[in-house]
């Protein structure tokens, strides 16, 4: 008791490694919600007229809209007039020198590890580096460009390539899809765009690494991903936020398009600050992310680590309309102290033959709660539709919950559908083996969960598999009881 | 709100009317049914545990209320033969919502085993029924309840006291019967004291072909030690609605078998709230759904472990074919302390035809982290393979594509532990596959 105790104290005193703010002369707007705000976040970033146009309509139905509650959530009141929707942190530019970015901003990026720089040709990886509302830095644009990728930030994108915005921006989420989207929508702020054109491989991981560093707002990015026909491409997120004992709220949206026989592959190592061990502060995550999955034969596939964020209220989901379509989910979601979440995925079969599975592993320790959720819609139309599901969820200490809603939904006679789901926790037998080998009981824990969440941090690429291993073992010390 | 306001506005009209034909006992609960149910309206789609039945649709056709307590003339002794063989029972019926006590059964029960209206034993035993009587399905907490509870006028009391053992089973039928379109409004209580046993048969029936809307509420107490078994059979046809609700409790070292098989009917909604109130307590459900045209059968179950040691094992099979609609919803909620749960539920469903549609919906909810749990759910079709190979052998397609629906519903029909009824369900079953209609062939009330 004595030594656990001990442990448990060493843990809490160890602190969320990205909990560091970064001291940069910051532009924030007043706090507050308004049509005036979304017409001022529409100028700052110079929009065209569509795109305000686009913004009102979603504000003016999100005013209708009233926050949803059917979530398995704790949810605190979110005030809306208090949040500030807009940040710049790059608003010191250097006149003379544009180009340059803040050497505080680079620190800080460099102290997350994520290569701006000199390191970038190493890491052969390309980054949008994005913090609060606008986005510091994209890599690797113009070698992009030769092969005629285009892996800008969204702002970027509506001024340099309006038509293909346009085209796609709100056709996978349309603004009226649920109340953050409506939000989202109205006060969108920087997100990345990424454009595969017909047959191009993308020779490189795309990146997108997003921070909240301005007390007092939220971020709301966009992010739009379109991979025509026979592409592909592989695209990471990851995001941090500073300590702080106030929630912030962080509402996003992502949209990806797939065409014929086109394959993406989206990977999220979701860190956002999780709240102290007494469930103060933290990001409250409420996130839609959608593919739609149009062309014949298209893969998507989305493979998520969630670790951070006091709240996490997300389903990535996939809209099987090409005949022959594929889409994957493949989770791990892991919760401790007081952190909540209500995760899983969506997968629509609308086309023939469409094939989808959904791997999730839940991990709950400390007072957390954590839920899967997920739908799978059979429409009339998919003929032979596949779905496999599999739900493990694994319980640390007797005080946490884990909970499994899955809802199947089939109205095509030729679909097979499986779902199974266990709860378990980590048996004594494990564990006792693991000791007799020398392994203490801390690292044994670690072992196991790390297997149990193998076949799903195999799915990433291996840069974020060796980052999100790490993230478990930290994410889940001081747990064993 | 239309249909909510013809049944507020009927039990306005008809207040003194439904009292005088009932118990005070009854009585008592229905001024905060009334409120609670004006209050609660009939739930939405929108509701959870409603998602899957419209059930304001199911309540708004304008009924008749036999709230008069107008004697049927049937005596359904000398018309009914229940055609289960070697099954011996302790036959009672229930006609509409009136239990039938002009004449019981010959059979004697053991000394101080109760079966009886529920009016009667308002009078009878009005402690017992005190006791238990709108303590599980509280009116607050559902709008059927409140209905139920606000209109019900009499009902099936079963109580078996302390010990007592009761060999023969009993056997209820609920039998609809009328020449206008009807809605009738049970009540059930079942009591088993501390280590009491009984094994109970209910089936529905429907005599005359009109419309009928059949609530159900039913309070189930199983004592400690206590061991129940409880078969609920639906054989009616496709103009009958049923919504049953019903709350099990359990005691420590309890046990239960609670199997729902639907055969026939229109549009049907169950809801079983089993509560493993004591340590050790052990729950068994099984159900078995088979449904076509365009029959809706809409289960739904949440098994609530309250306390450390016990089990639950839940299997739902469904069959579907035509343009039926079938929906299972089974929630598992394991409680903080709730150690060393076992529990296992698995739902398996069968498409026979393009239009069918299934909605499942198994859910684990879990507070307590030394627990073995697990659930599995899968919506599909016959194995082409399978069919193949009974062609192969000389099969015909027609018969293959039968016996692999009745292999599939196999699994639940042998679990059922009631030896006779279980080959007399094998029988119906495959009769009901076949197309014919599950007539009894010695009944004479469905002819």
């Amino acid at each position: 008791m004595e030594d656990k105790n001990s442990f448990v104290r060493q843990v809490a005193e160890k602190k969320y490694e990205f909990g560091f703010t970064t001291d940069v002369q910051t532009e924030i707007i007043e706090k507050g919600l308004s049509e005036d705000v979304v017409r001022l976040i529409s100028q700052k970033k110079d929009e065209p007229d569509w795109l305000l146009e686009f913004r009102l309509k979603a504000f003016r139905y999100w005013q209708t809209q009233e926050a949803p509650t059917w979530g398995h959530l704790k949810m605190p009141e979110i005030d809306y007039q208090d949040i500030s929707y807009y940040a710049d942190p790059t608003v010191k530019k250097n006149q003379d020198a544009p180009k340059e970015i803040d050497p505080e901003l680079m620190k800080t990026f460099d102290k997350l590890g994520i290569p701006l720089e000199e390191r970038m040709a190493l890491s052969g990886m390309a980054v949008d580096a994005v913090m609060d509302s606008v986005s510091v830095k994209t890599t690797f644009t113009e070698k992009l460009q030769e092969k005629g990728i285009i892996f800008c930030s969204i702002s970027e994108a509506v001024k340099n390539h309006p038509e293909l915005v346009r085209q796609y921006l709100g056709t996978v989420v349309p603004y009226r899809d649920n109340y953050f989207a409506a939000l989202n929508s109205a006060v969108f702020s920087d997100g990345s765009f990424v454009y595969i054109p017909k047959g191009v491989r993308c020779p490189m991981e795309l990146s997108t690494y997003f921070r909240i560093n301005a007390r007092g707002t939220g971020q709301f990015e966009r992010t739009l991903i379109v991979c025509d026909d026979d592409a592909y491409v592989s695209y990471l997120e990851g995001c941090t936020a500073p300590m702080r004992d106030e929630n912030q709220l962080h509402a996003a949206i992502v949209e990806i398009v797939v065409m014929k026989n086109a394959e993406v592959k989206y990977s999220t190592v979701q860190n956002w600050y999780p709240g102290d061990s007494e469930g103060k502060g933290g990001v409250l995550n409420l996130v839609t992310k959608r593919g739609h999955l149009r062309g014949e034969n298209s893969r998507l596939s989305w493979t998520q680590v969630e670790t951070g964020s006091a709240i996490t209220w997300k389903y990535p989901s996939c809209v099987l309309s090409g005949d022959g379509s594929q889409a994957e989910f493949y989770s791990v979601a892991v919760t401790n102290n007081f952190q909540q979440a209500d995760t899983g995925t969506k997968m629509i079969h609308i086309g023939k033959n469409t094939k989808s599975t959904i791997i999730s592993k839940g991990i709950s320790a400390g007072k957390s709660q954590n839920s899967y959720r997920g739908l799978v819609r059979v429409a009339p139309t998919a003929e032979n539709a596949r779905n496999y599901s599999s739900c493990d969820s694994l319980l640390l200490g007797s005080s946490c919950g884990a909970h499994t809603f899955p809802y199947m939904d089939v109205q095509n006679e030729s679909a097979i559908i499986e779902h199974e789901a266990t709860t378990s926790k980590i048996s004594e037998d494990q564990l006792f083996y693991c000791n007799q080998r020398g392994i203490d009981t801390e690292d044994a824990v670690g072992l196991i969960v790390n297997g149990y969440a193998k076949d799903v941090i195999n799915k990433l690429p291996m840069e974020f598999a060796v980052e999100a291993q790490k993230l478990l073992g930290v994410s889940l010390e001081g747990s064993v009881g | 709100m239309n249909s909510e306001k013809q049944y507020i506005d009927l039990y306005h009209q008809a207040n003194d009317l439904i009292c005088r034909h009932s118990a005070p006992l009854m009585n008592a609960h229905r001024q905060e049914a009334l409120e609670a149910f004006q209050r609660l309206g009939f739930p939405s789609k929108q509701v959870e545990r409603y998602k899957y039945t419209n059930v304001a649709q199911i309540f708004a056709p304008d009924y008749g209320l036999n709230l008069g307590r107008i004697d049927i003339p049937v005596n359904p002794y000398e018309v009914f033969r229940c055609d289960v063989p070697n099954l011996s029972t302790s036959l009672y019926f229930v006609l509409n919502d009136l239990f039938y006590d002009k004449a019981l059964p010959k059979a004697t029960l053991p000394e101080g085993v109760i079966i009886s209206s529920l009016g009667k034993a308002c009078e009878e035993f009005p402690e017992v029924v005190k006791r238990c009587y709108g303590q599980l399905a509280r009116p607050g907490k559902d709008a059927i309840n409140a209905l139920n509870t606000m209109l019900a006028q009499d009902g099936l009391f079963i109580y078996v006291p302390r010990g007592l053992v009761v060999d023969r089973t009993i056997q209820v039928i609920n039998i609809l019967r009328s020449d206008v379109d009807l809605m009738v409004n049970r009540r059930v209580l079942i009591v088993l004291e501390e280590g009491a046993q009984a094994r109970i048969l209910v089936c529905d029936h429907a005599l005359d072909d009109r419309n009928f809307l059949a609530t159900q509420v039913s309070e189930v107490f199983v004592g400690e030690n206590a061991h129940l078994e409880l078969y609920e059979l639906e054989e009616t046809h496709v103009k009958c609605h049923r919504v049953s609700n019903m709350y099990v409790q359990m005691q420590a070292n309890s046990t239960a078998v609670l199997d729902n098989i639907t055969l026939q009917n229109g549009q049907t909604r169950n809801r079983t709230d089993v509560q493993l109130a004591g340590q050790g307590a052990e729950v068994h459900m099984n159900g078995c759904v088979i449904a076509d045209q365009k029959q809706h059968v809409d289960n739904n179950t949440l098994i609530d472990h309250a306390a450390p040691h016990c089990q639950s094992h839940e299997l739902y099979k469904y069959v579907l074919d035509d343009e039926a609609v079938g929906a299972f919803a089974g929630r598992i909620l394991v409680r903080e302390g709730a150690q060393h749960t076992v529990s296992k539920e698995t739902n398996a469903n069968l498409c026979a035809s393009r239009t069918a549609r299934m909605y499942a919906q198994p859910m684990l909810e879990i507070y307590a982290d030394d627990v073995k749990c697990s659930h599995g759910s899968t919506v599909g079709q016959l194995g082409d393979a399978a069919l193949f190979y009974m062609r192969q052998r000389g099969i015909p397609e027609d018969e293959a594509r039968l016996l692999l629906k009745y292999a599939f519903v196999g699994e639940v029909l042998d679990s059922i532990r009631l030896e006779s009824l279980r080959d007399r369900l094998h029988h119906l079953v495959e009769k009901r596959f076949r197309g014919e209609l599950s007539k009894c062939k010695d009944c004479k009330l469905c002819k």
